[in-house]
Parts: C-alpha cells; sequence; structure tokens
C-alpha cells in the first residue's frame, strides 16, 4: 500500500469511533485495539481506504470502534467478505480481525482457503483459547483437559497449532505477538501491512473472565525475557535475560534449549530464516512451554503473486488482447439468423 | 454424395410438409446424444424453424455403458408455428441401444418412426438392458414405422479408410445418424459442419472422420430404399430480427453481462460447481474483457460472502446455486437484507430434498425463495419461465436490486436451463439503462438514511473519503445506523425492511391474464411450466372452453392488483412441478380457492397433461 493521505496528518484519535466500547474491563481486546489505532495513522494510507472485516466472537466487536470503513459479518465467513472486497478494489487496505473459535472452528475453511490464495490482506487471529461471548465453552485452541461449562469433565479433543495450521495452508506470511507486547505488535503489524499477499498474525490475548492467565508465564512483564523467543530475520535463536540461552539442533535434529557457555557459542545456535524451509518453520511453529520459549515475531515472510493481483492481470491481459468487450458482439456470439 | 457411398440414387417422392416434429434421440451416455440434439437444434434454428428443447440425461458421468441408468435422452420439438414446449410425445425415437429403447418406447407416439442402430441389439446389449428376446423381433415395436440401420457397420465402413482405431471410429456414429436425420427432415450440413471443424480444430483426422460420418448418413438414407419419404417443416413466422439459439443458462450468463455494462457496474460472481448451475459459472468465466469476475469458492457459504463482499465495494455481486447451495447460503443472506446491499442470488432448481435426483427437474424451492430463512428476512423473488426469458429475467432482477438496495433471488431450473429455444437478440440501446449513483458527499452522511420513494438506503464505498461508516449483521439504529437493541427501533427496521420489499411492487407492471377479462377458469402459473400452461390454454381455447392464462414473474413481492384478479375468475387452477407452493401462496395471501395440479417427477408438464386438467375443470362450462 503506498497511497499516502494528502489532507493534514491524522492519530490515534481520528481513528476511534463514537461508540462505547463493549468488552469487559481488563480485556486483552483493548491492547490490541490501542494498538492498531496507534498504528493505523502511521502507515501512510488514507483513513478511507481501511476496511476491516470481522465475523462473530468479541474480537469481531472489533470494527465498531475503529473509524475507518468495517464490516461486521456472520460467524466464520469474514474471509470469504473480505476476499471479495479486495478483489473489487484493490487498492483498499483489507484487516481481517477474527478469534479462535470465528477462524479456526466454524470459519476454518475460509481460514485455509484465503491463505493457499495469498489474497493480499492482513488476517488478525485474536486467540485466547476460549469461547467468550457465548460465555465460557472450549476452543479449537484450548489445551486437552480444559474443564469449561461445555466441558465439565475436561476436553477429549486435541487443539490447533494455528501458526502450523497456516503453514499447512501455504501462508505467505505467519507471525504471532502478544496482546500487551504493545511495540512488538506494531512491528509485527507493520510488516504483516508492508507484506503482499495474506499476512496471518495470531495474537495470543488474555480473556480475564473465562480464561484469565493463559498466557501468563510470557505475558507478564517479568517471565517475558525467561519464556519468550523473539524472532529476528538473520539473527539467532536467542532468548532469556541477558540473553544467555539458545535453540540449537541436537544429534538428532531435534531443537533443544541450550546455555550459552562452557564450550556453547552463538554460532551453534539455529540463525533465523523467514524464507527458511517449511520444515524449520513448522519446527518454530511448534515450539510450546514449558520445555520452549514461546516464539514470537514473523516466522515466514516469502514473495509468492497475490490472487487479486492474478485477477487483474488476467483480466488485463484478455482485455488487451481481445478489446474491451462489446455486449452487441456478444449477444450475436455463435450461430445467429435473420428473419426479415 | 451417392457416389461416396456406393450406392446409386433412388428416384425420391416429393419431401412432405409437416407443421411440427418432434424428435427424440436416446443411447448410451457415451453415445454424443446432447451433441447430436444441440446439432440438430443448432441447424434447425437456422433454418428459420420455432423450437424448444429438452436434453435429458443422467447425473453419472458415465453409467456403465448400455445400462438403463445410462441412458441419455435429447429431446427436440420443432416448427412451422409457434413452439412452447419441447413437445410431448416423440414423432421420431432415435435408440441406439436397447436400454434407450426400453427407456423411451413408451413415449413413442402410435405409427411414429423409430430408427434403431441393430448393430447394438446383440444378445449381450439385450441382456444389460434387461430383454429376454430381441424386443424387434418379438412385437415389440409393431405399432411402429420401424426402421433397422446398421449404424455402427455403416459408419465403420464409411471410415474404412481412415487410420483412427475402431474405438475412434464408432465414436462418430452419432454423427452418422445425425446425417440421416439431416436428410429425412431436409437440414443442410453446414452449420455442424463448421462446429465440427471448429471443435476438433489442429485434429484434421478427426474433423475428416466425423464430417464423412455425417455425409455417409445422408448418402445412406438417398440411396436406400428404406427412407423413400422425407419431410419439411417449413420456416415460422418470427417477429423480424435477427436469432440464435440460447440456452437459459447462457442466456442469463449474458442478462447479467448486460445487467453491468447497462448499469456501470463491474460484475462479480461468487460460486461453487453445482449442478444444474455450473454452466452459469463457465459462462461468466468467458467474459473476462468485460471486467467481469468469476471467483470459484471453496464453498456455498464463501460463494455468496464474496459477493457481499464485492457489492460492499461498489460490485454488482451475485451467487449461483441449486437448492441445496440456497441453504447453505441462507444465513449470508440475511446478512445481505440487514445491511441493505445490492445481491443476486440465483437457484437453478433440481429435484430433492437432499442430493434427490440432481439432472432432474423440480420447481420446489418456491417457498425456500420466498420465506425460506429465520426471522422476518423478505427478499424480491423473480422466476424465468423460458430459456430466452433468463436473460430479461436476469436483467431485471439486478435493476430490481441494485435500485432498491436489497437482495434478490432469481429461480430458474434444470429444464430451461439447459433447454433452448431461439431468442431474437435485444437491441443494446432498449436495455433500459439503470446507472448507479454512489453517495460522495459526506455532508450530513447517515448509512441508513433513506430514499424516500424506494426506502432504499445510500450506497457508500469504502474509499470514498469522510464516509467511513460500519455496516454489520447487529441491529441498527435507522438513519445513523448504530448498533441498537432499542425494542422500538428492532420493530421499525423489521417493518423497514418488509415494506421495502413490498414497495417494489409499485414500479411493477400489473397482472394482465391473456384470455378472458373475467369468468371461467384461470391457469396461474410460474416459472418454467410457462409453455406448457401456454400450449395447453391455447389447445382448450380453440376448442371452445372458457380460459385464460397468468404467468408470474415476480413472486415476491406479487402483483399489486393479483388478489382483485384472482377473484375475478370462477376458478383457479396452479399447475406446479411441487405439491403446491404456489398455491399455498396465493391461498394464505389473498383467500381464493386453488385447484392444484401437482407433478413431482424430475419431469416437465406436458402440454397434454394440463390440457386434460383444463378440460375436466371446464367440462361443464364450454363457451
Amino acid at each position: 500500500m503506498s497511497s499516502v493521505s494528502g489532507t493534514t496528518k491524522l492519530s490515534k484519535k481520528d481513528f476511534a469511533t463514537d461508540q462505547e466500547v463493549r468488552w469487559c474491563p481488563g480485556c486483552g481486546d483493548y491492547a490490541i485495539l490501542s494498538a492498531t489505532q496507534q498504528l493505523l495513522p502511521e502507515l501512510g494510507i488514507p483513513r478511507e481506504k481501511f476496511v476491516i472485516v470481522s465475523g462473530i466472537g468479541c474480537a469481531s466487536r472489533f470494527p465498531y470502534y475503529m473509524n475507518v470503513y468495517g464490516f461486521h459479518t456472520v460467524h466464520g465467513r469474514a474471509p470469504a467478505i473480505a476476499t471479495g472486497i479486495k478483489l473489487t478494489n484493490p487498492d483498499l487496505s483489507v484487516w481481517i480481525v477474527s478469534g479462535d473459535g470465528d477462524a479456526l472452528s466454524i470459519g476454518g475453511n475460509h481460514l485455509i482457503h484465503v491463505m493457499r490464495r495469498n489474497v493480499d490482506l492482513n488476517l488478525l487471529l485474536f486467540d485466547n483459547r476460549i469461547y467468550g461471548l457465548t460465555k465460557g465453552q472450549y476452543s479449537p485452541t484450548s489445551e486437552t483437559g480444559k474443564k469449561t461449562k461445555s466441558t465439565p469433565f475436561g476436553s477429549i479433543d486435541r487443539p490447533f497449532n494455528p501458526l502450523v495450521l497456516a503453514l499447512g495452508a501455504g501462508a505467505t506470511f505467519v507471525a504471532r505477538s502478544v496482546d500487551v507486547y504493545t511495540p512488538h505488535l506494531k512491528q509485527v503489524l507493520t510488516a504483516a501491512q508492508t507484506h503482499q499477499g495474506t499476512s496471518f498474525v495470531q495474537i495470543y490475548q488474555n480473556c480475564n473472565i473465562f480464561n484469565d492467565g493463559a498466557f501468563k508465564s510470557f505475558r507478564e512483564k517479568e517471565g517475558r525475557e525467561e519464556n519468550s523467543l523473539v524472532l529476528e530475520h538473520g539473527q539467532p535463536l536467542l532468548f532469556g535475560k541477558g540473553r544467555d540461552r539458545g535453540i540449537r539442533l541436537d544429534s538428532r535434529q531435534r531443537p533443544e534449549v541450550v546455555r550459552l557457555g562452557g564450550g556453547v557459542t552463538e554460532q551453534d545456535l539455529l540463525v533465523h530464516d523467514e524464507q527458511g524451509p517449511l520444515g524449520y518453520t513448522a519446527m518454530l511453529a511448534a515450539l510450546e512451554p514449558p520445555e520452549f520459549p514461546v516464539p514470537v515475531g514473523i516466522l515466514r515472510r516469502v514473495t509468492v503473486p497475490t490472487f487479486d493481483s492474478g485477477m487483474r492481470r488476467q483480466i488485463d491481459e484478455i482485455t488487451a488482447a481481445r478489446g474491451r468487450g462489446d455486449l452487441a458482439r456478444a449477444l450475436a456470439s455463435g450461430n445467429t439468423w435473420t428473419i426479415k | 454424395m451417392s457416389s461416396e457411398a456406393g450406392l446409386p440414387s433412388l428416384p425420391r417422392e416429393p419431401a412432405q410438409i409437416l407443421e411440427r416434429v418432434v424428435i427424440r434421440f436416446a443411447g448410451d451416455s457415451g453415445d454424443g446424444m446432447q451433441v447430436t440434439g444441440n446439432q440438430f437444434a443448432s441447424t434447425t434454428a437456422s433454418v428459420g424453424n420455432d423450437l424448444a428443447t429438452l436434453p435429458d440425461f443422467p447425473a453419472e458421468i458415465r453409467a456403465p455403458a448400455g445400462t438403463l441408468p445410462g441412458v441419455s435422452g435429447f429431446q427436440i420439438q420443432f416448427a412451422s408455428d409457434e413452439v412452447f414446449t419441447p413437445g410431448d410425445r416423440p414423432d421420431v425415437l432415435v435408440a441406439f441401444n436397447p436400454a434407450a429403447l426400453k427407456t423411451n418406447l413408451s413415449d413413442l407416439r402410435a405409427g411414429g418412426i423409430l430408427i434403431v442402430n441393430v448393430d447394438s441389439f446383440r444378445e449381450t446389449d439385450l441382456r444389460k438392458a434387461g430383454y429376454a428376446a430381441n424386443p424387434l423381433d418379438d412385437g415389440t415395436v409393431d405399432a411402429f414405422q420401424v426402421f433397422k440401420v446398421e449404424v455402427t457397420r455403416l459408419t465403420r465402413a464409411a471410415l474404412a479408410t481412415s487410420d483412427l482405431p475402431t474405438q475412434t471410429v464408432d465414436r462418430c456414429k452419432n454423427f452418422f445418424a445425425l446425417g440421416m436425420m439431416y436428410h429425412l427432415y431436409n437440414r443442410p450440413l453446414d452449420v455442424t459442419a463448421r462446429w465440427i471443424e471448429h471443435k476438433f480444430a489442429g485434429k484434421p483426422k478427426l474433423v475428416e472422420a466425423n464430417l464423412n460420418a455425417l455425409k455417409a448418413g445422408v448418402a445412406f438414407c438417398e440411396a436406400t430404399e428404406q427412407f423413400r419419404s422425407t419431410y419439411k417443416v417449413p420456416p415460422a413466422k418470427l417477429e423480424p430480427g435477427t436469432y440464435r439459439s440460447i440456452s437459459g443458462n447462457q442466456a442469463m450468463a449474458l442478462g447479467f453481462v448486460a445487467a453491468s455494462t447497462r448499469s456501470g457496474l463491474p460484475l462479480f460472481q461468487g460460486s461453487y460447481p453445482i449442478t444444474p448451475a455450473s454452466d452459469l459459472l463457465h459462462e461468466l468465466s468467458l467474459f473476462k474483457n468485460f471486467g467481469v469476475i468469476t471467483f470459484q469458492a471453496e464453498d456455498e457459504i464463501a460463494a455468496i460472502g464474496a459477493a457481499i463482499g464485492a457489492s460492499f465495494a461498489g460490485s454488482l455481486g451475485i451467487t449461483s446455486t441449486s437448492g441445496p447451495g440456497m441453504a447453505l447460503k441462507a444465513e449470508l443472506l440475511t446478512l445481505a437484507i440487514m445491511v441493505e446491499l445490492p445481491l443476486v442470488v440465483v437457484d437453478v432448481q433440481r429435484a430433492g430434498p437432499s442430493t434427490g435426483m440432481p439432472t432432474k427437474t423440480e420447481q420446489a424451492d418456491l417457498l425456500q425463495a420466498v420465506f425460506g430463512r429465520f426471522c422476518e428476512a423478505p427478499c424480491i423473488v423473480l422466476a424465468a419461465r423460458s430459456p430466452a426469458d433468463c436473460f430479461e429475467t436476469a436483467y431485471e432482477a439486478c435493476r430490481l436490486s441494485v435500485r432498491h438496495m436489497t437482495p434478490a433471488i432469481l429461480l430458474s431450473d434444470g429444464f430451461i436451463a439447459n433447454g433452448a429455444e431461439p431468442w431474437r437478440l435485444p437491441v443494446v440501446d432498449e436495455l433500459a439503462p439503470f446507472p448507479v449513483t454512489f453517495q460522495t458527499s459526506p455532508d450530513g452522511f447517515l448509512p441508513y438514511e433513506r430514499d424516500a420513494r424506494t426506502l432504499a438506503r445510500p450506497w457508500a464505498l469504502p474509499g470514498t473519503p469522510g464516509l467511513e461508516h460500519r455496516v454489520g449483521g447487529l441491529e441498527k439504529s435507522d438513519g445513523a445506523g448504530h448498533v441498537s437493541y432499542d425494542p422500538q427501533n428492532h420493530e421499525r427496521m423489521v417493518r423497514l425492511r418488509a415494506e421495502k420489499v413490498a414497495r417494489v411492487a409499485d414500479e411493477l407492471p400489473l397482472a394482465e391474464p391473456e384470455g378472458e377479462l373475467r369468468g371461467g377458469l384461470l391457469v396461474v402459473g410460474w416459472g418454467s411450466t410457462y409453455g406448457a400452461i401456454t400450449s395447453a390454454v391455447r389447445r382448450a381455447r380453440a376448442t371452445g372452453r372458457r380460459v385464460s392464462q397468468l404467468h408470474l414473474r415476480h413472486l415476491s413481492p406479487l402483483p399489486r392488483n393479483l388478489g382483485e384478479v384472482l377473484a375475478r375468475y370462477d376458478r383457479v387452477l396452479v399447475p406446479e412441478l411441487n405439491l403446491g407452493q404456489l398455491a399455498l401462496l396465493l391461498q394464505g395471501r389473498y383467500l381464493v380457492p386453488i385447484e392444484r395440479q401437482n407433478k413431482i417427477q424430475g419431469l416437465p408438464f406436458s402440454a397434454a397433461e394440463i390440457e386434460e386438467r383444463i378440460l375436466e375443470l371446464t367440462g361443464g362450462d364450454p363457451r
């Protein structure tokens, strides 16, 4: 998106609406909303070019609080609506806001296909590992054994790893951040906006009512450095206070956490590559606490032609070859005969 | 040409002049019956006959060869007079194998012409069709003029010099049979010859083989004593103009392209393949140089979702499907109703419920279209009555949906979607344009402000400075469009959405029955029954019965004067291919007694069936 607003510079308040925000006090969504309202005026895109599309769920109320074009659609279907918008007007900056139930359960099919096609849009998955709006049932990202209103004896099914799912669907931009990591989140979202294609961003978001503390170990300030791995392209996989630990492959090519020193140096560690082999990225995406730190940042960023540009190109090429369609000629195509 | 077959020409009798003929081609689904039928139709159209066709094929692409479920048929009625249906009983049956004979013979009129490929009546073929004895020898076909032709052997002989494999040679036998029919009905070969050259472009051996088979069929008839008579059906007195033969799906695709051109809105079609609607996707995907975007979605829901997104962004969004897909689209259709955006949803109805009989026709989605959504979710509903009418109804559906900013459902069905008839090409300048004015001024902009006449809200496109606003499925306050749980506002909005659709009727033509102004029987129909009803009513009137006809294009809203019109007649008959859905609608709306005629066999009505019912209902009431 290279177009720049010719009008006066806008600020965060220009992107807020007059609608009262109706999330529970303390919800992680507030932090994401605030970061987004800060970010959008900084992107150099005219406000009228933004469209935010959502499905159903707590996260999906998001468009009502952003003073841009917004479309609050149907449960799980936001990627379909967003695809129609982007194909019609590729000049728009299209953002999808979804939740773990919306995107991964009822909307799973649309999610994988929008990533497969690589429609140029940004897909923000607010992942709180619980159904909030329906008041506390387990979700497709809830850990096995989760006790909720619908699983009083514990859930039986295994959760999705959304990043691995995105990689499997062929996503060209896969990233993760956390609701309260404001500068990091803004950085990731800026990169998502710059990327040409579907940018899939999982945002861990705390539901303080039905799943409080789900991400406590790395969300709170004190555990952050110890329990999260901030990915940077071309840099070794280092983490911990004083960046004293890292990830390397053991003799069986499996990841392991090592402490630097005693013969272990940065040279032994894996170096992050956003265009690395899919196996590497999937390995990274599968790292989970408590054994491993939680990777955050851009896991994958590769350049692949977008669906919308392909669609436009085909139309342009055929129009150039055949000339702009003529209705009278189209009506009279095939065998015709005249009666006088 | 006779020299090619090595047979001398015989003295001919002059051709008999016929007013109308019904021919049915039937064979295995691998025998090319649809190609044969379509070629006969194109040629017949080109010589100026009026016509209507009925392709009737199995859902299986290739059922086991020679079996009853594998039989594929194609019927055509052509005439020197007006044609409204593909005909009731064929005058001529061309049967390529015993299975085709078995499934079709009972329809052939007594004394009709039966042409069979005797080469496919071997014992194994008979067994596959369930014949214990050869029906050609045991009296089964005694009531008909039977022509036993060695189609396979003669085709092979005609292509003896070709070095194509026998299997490929045998595939040309449908053109041999077509050549025979062209001879018998005095039709030229040029239309089919051009088609063969185009179809097999780059494969000269196939072009030559198929052309030779076609010519050999003609030559055989010229030479043999079997076919002493030929027939002529003079051109019909059709309205002056330029014509082409067109199927419903083709006509509908063109209607959408025309609507896009005449409104200035780019066309966006979201669709998921489904029989019998897939051709709409195939057809529209050819119109890229009209700026048409066709999006083959991952499912029915995504197909309508993308179309709604496209409408939001300023396209003419359409989605096309059949009954099962309609059910899947229902929730998103209510979103389009709620956010008050234009959208056209095409339902090419087929026999069901569930998967039902996908290639067979039915009219059982009417109530689904009018009412089949949760809560109060009214839609504009239209139905096309014939293949060519699909053009006008598609155009009309787009115009109404855009003007009134609410979705329209367009009903077609398998019969008219695949059937074809001559179509007089419309003059582009005579298609009423419907340019759209998008909201551009931010001054006092309210997303749900209403046009005083139509109640339509403004269409404000993303990308327009100063009009940033939010729409969505949650109930909105009228005017400002904020989320609202206010009880009074909800009732107001529900009534507004209903009133918006109701007001469409203010701009629709009034119902005007053909026939009597009042009294006697009124036959009311909708959709693809038009042809059969029209034929039946005309025949009954010709015998002096007091019967009139009204065919509804608009099903929601209904014409404003419909209640008053129905009340003017002594009796009302509604024939439909369902268990009485329009009858229920009319009874519920107007409290009039309705006589019903219902058929649910996956087949259209024959004119005779409806005529019989008309005669029965008007028995005591001759003119």
